[in-house]
């Protein structure tokens, strides 16, 4: 009798284990599907036509270069101006900030700053960069917005490289008379570089896949060359991707595909050498 | 981080030197805090003039939301359903199997499966939103559409499943925190006990964790809020009160988006309706991630 419903809870045991096991493999299997549909609608349209054409009218004519290159002066001009700032910030909330209410008051800034909906960010770019400051609807502009959109992720990535660092080595550099900036400088951040490579990484490649702040600072339209200067009009892969989506038309459904290909190709090469990063890091033992 | 009471000894020169740079990295850091403000200031000041124009109770009571068309009107609650519509429906998806595969990678799964599982998530997690708009739009969709065949183009139905596909990696990663940081002698004094390993989960590992399960739910609740590109694409652009997720509804996501791609004159009154919106996201969602915070802050205190 006791020995029963002994077995009963074991049994319930192996069911819930079962359906959570289930449950958490089924990612794996919602990642492969949207994989697969992907590939097979984009696959056909992937050529060097593709990537060297301008977007048009007509399908078998369309292609991705402005976007293409759009993106990539976006990401050049906003990892310039995050990376510096992002990991300035966290140097000084790591190591010289004073435990008072303002860098407590910035801390949890940064935390809900990280929450705020991207879309509030692309209303934030629009008024300030691209009305008040008058940059228009420029690469720079989009940049700035982007760079305000990733620090927080930055800086909380950064922070945590920082604080991986043993105090030892900190407190080695003092005991030899270095300031506390030259402690950080020749010490500290060449051991949390690879660290903080990697968050920045991410965050780049979050930011490549932003559409709805370029959509909002007016970067949807039709763009036929590529950008020379931080001034000019630009497009991007997200937004191509985008456009094309938004139509009826099956064969502009497809170019979207083959757009996402090359966007999710991108994301791939950029989260390897990431991992590839930390994986190397973690070998040389630091 | 430990201070030495020597560091930043040394010439005035240098004093001085380590002092400018000590403020430049103050001002990075600071710029967290104008980010902010600016925010808040711009979004008050648009509101500002709009509600001018439109009383702030006509706004949030109004059942009627047609800016763009004849007769005006300047209701906000048909896209505050729309958006609350997405919400429940991404919910129903990224809670259970959220908070079930959080289980299974903290408490059953072995290191290795972890170290599979883990990444994959974070690849989830990592898809441009655009992408999960386009997956509903030419996937989801027509699988609706095979179930139920008076399913609409755009329908809520198609992109609350892709939102919550979208928002389950951040449930499972942040319930996983939460599982993993109740302490090992909970779960060791239930099995002494002869619990088993599903009553241990279940009635004392899960209890321990709830309020940091709790704060999951509340964060990816309000990223499904502020979600757009696929809720743009997916959901339609028809601002109206209903309960069938099968129909084409508007969420304020993307009814900003829908203003901003149009040619509707900058300083309208109409113009100005994407600031309101705007402004009650941004409170939404600020107030949601404030309160998670807190209850995760404090629940670190606990174990820690």
């Amino acid at each position: 009798m006791s020995s029963d419903r002994l077995r009963r809870r074991h049994a319930t045991t192996r069911c819930f284990r079962l359906l959570c096991a289930a449950v958490a493999w089924a990612g794996i299997v919602i990642l492969a599907v949207l994989l697969f549909h992907v590939t097979r609608e984009g696959i056909r349209w992937l050529d060097l036509q593709f990537l060297t054409a301008f977007p048009s009218r007509f399908p078998e004519q369309a292609g991705i270069k402005s976007a293409l290159w759009g993106t990539v002066w976006l990401i050049t001009l906003t990892a310039g101006i995050s990376i510096p700032v992002g990991v300035a910030a966290a140097i000084y909330l790591e190591e010289f900030s004073p435990r008072n209410r303002l860098s407590q008051l910035i801390e949890v800034n940064i935390g809900n700053l990280a929450g705020v909906p991207s879309i509030v960010y692309g209303i934030l770019g629009l008024v300030l960069f691209v009305r008040f400051l008058a940059l228009g609807r420029s690469v720079l502009a989009g940049s700035l917005t982007m760079t305000l959109l990733i620090l927080p992720v930055i800086i909380i990535a950064a922070r945590e490289a920082l604080r991986a660092v043993p105090d030892s080595i900190r407190h080695a550099a003092f005991a030899l008379g270095a300031t506390r900036w030259q402690a950080v400088r020749a010490q500290v951040l060449p051991v949390a570089l690879p660290g903080i490579l990697t968050g920045v990484i991410l965050a780049l490649s979050r930011a490549i896949g932003e559409t709805a702040p370029l959509v909002m600072i007016g970067a949807l339209t039709y763009v036929a060359f590529v950008p020379e200067g931080p001034m000019d009009a630009f497009t991007a892969l997200p937004i191509q991707i985008f456009n094309w989506a938004s139509r009826p038309q099956e064969d502009f459904h497809q170019l979207a595909a083959a757009g996402i290909i090359v966007l999710l190709v991108t994301l791939l090469l950029m989260n390897a050498t990431a991992v590839w990063i930390r994986q190397r890091a973690e070998r040389t033992g630091r | 981080m430990a201070k030495s009471p020597l560091a930043g000894a040394g010439t005035r020169k240098s004093r001085t030197k380590e002092e400018l740079i000590r403020f430049v990295l103050f001002l990075c850091a600071f710029l967290s805090i104008l980010t902010t403000l600016s925010i808040i200031a711009i979004l008050a000041w648009e509101a500002y003039s709009f509600f001018r124009e439109v009383r702030v109770f006509d706004f949030l009571s109004g059942t009627r939301w047609t800016p763009l068309l004849e007769p005006r009107s300047f209701g906000v609650l048909p896209l505050v359903a729309g958006t609350l519509q997405i919400v429940i429906g991404a919910s129903l998806i990224a809670i259970p199997v959220g908070l079930a595969s959080a289980i299974y990678l903290a408490e059953f799964a072995s290191a290795g499966v972890r170290r599979v599982l883990k990444p994959v998530l974070e690849i989830l997690a990592g898809i441009p939103t655009v992408v999960y708009g386009y997956f509903a739009l030419t996937f989801v969709t027509p699988l609706i559409a095979a179930i139920f065949p008076q399913t609409q183009i755009f329908n809520a139905a198609s992109a609350s499943i892709v939102v919550g596909i979208m928002v389950l990696p951040m449930t499972a990663s942040l319930c996983d925190d939460a599982l993993r940081a109740v302490p090992e002698s909970l779960r060791q004094g239930a099995f002494a006990l002869g619990a088993t390993q599903f009553e241990v989960t279940l009635r004392v590992v899960l209890p321990a964790a709830l309020s940091g399960v709790m704060a999951s739910f509340v964060l990816a609740a309000s990223r499904a809020i502020g979600e757009t590109m696929a809720v743009t694409l997916a959901a339609g652009a028809t601002p109206k009160m209903t309960l069938n997720p099968l129909q084409s509804i508007q969420t304020m996501t993307a009814y900003i988006v829908q203003v901003s791609l149009g040619d509707t004159p900058v300083g309208t009154v109409e113009y100005q309706t994407i600031f309101a919106v705007a402004a009650l996201l941004f409170a939404i969602t600020l107030s949601m991630n404030i309160i998670a915070h807190r209850v995760l802050a404090r629940f670190r205190e606990v174990y820690e």
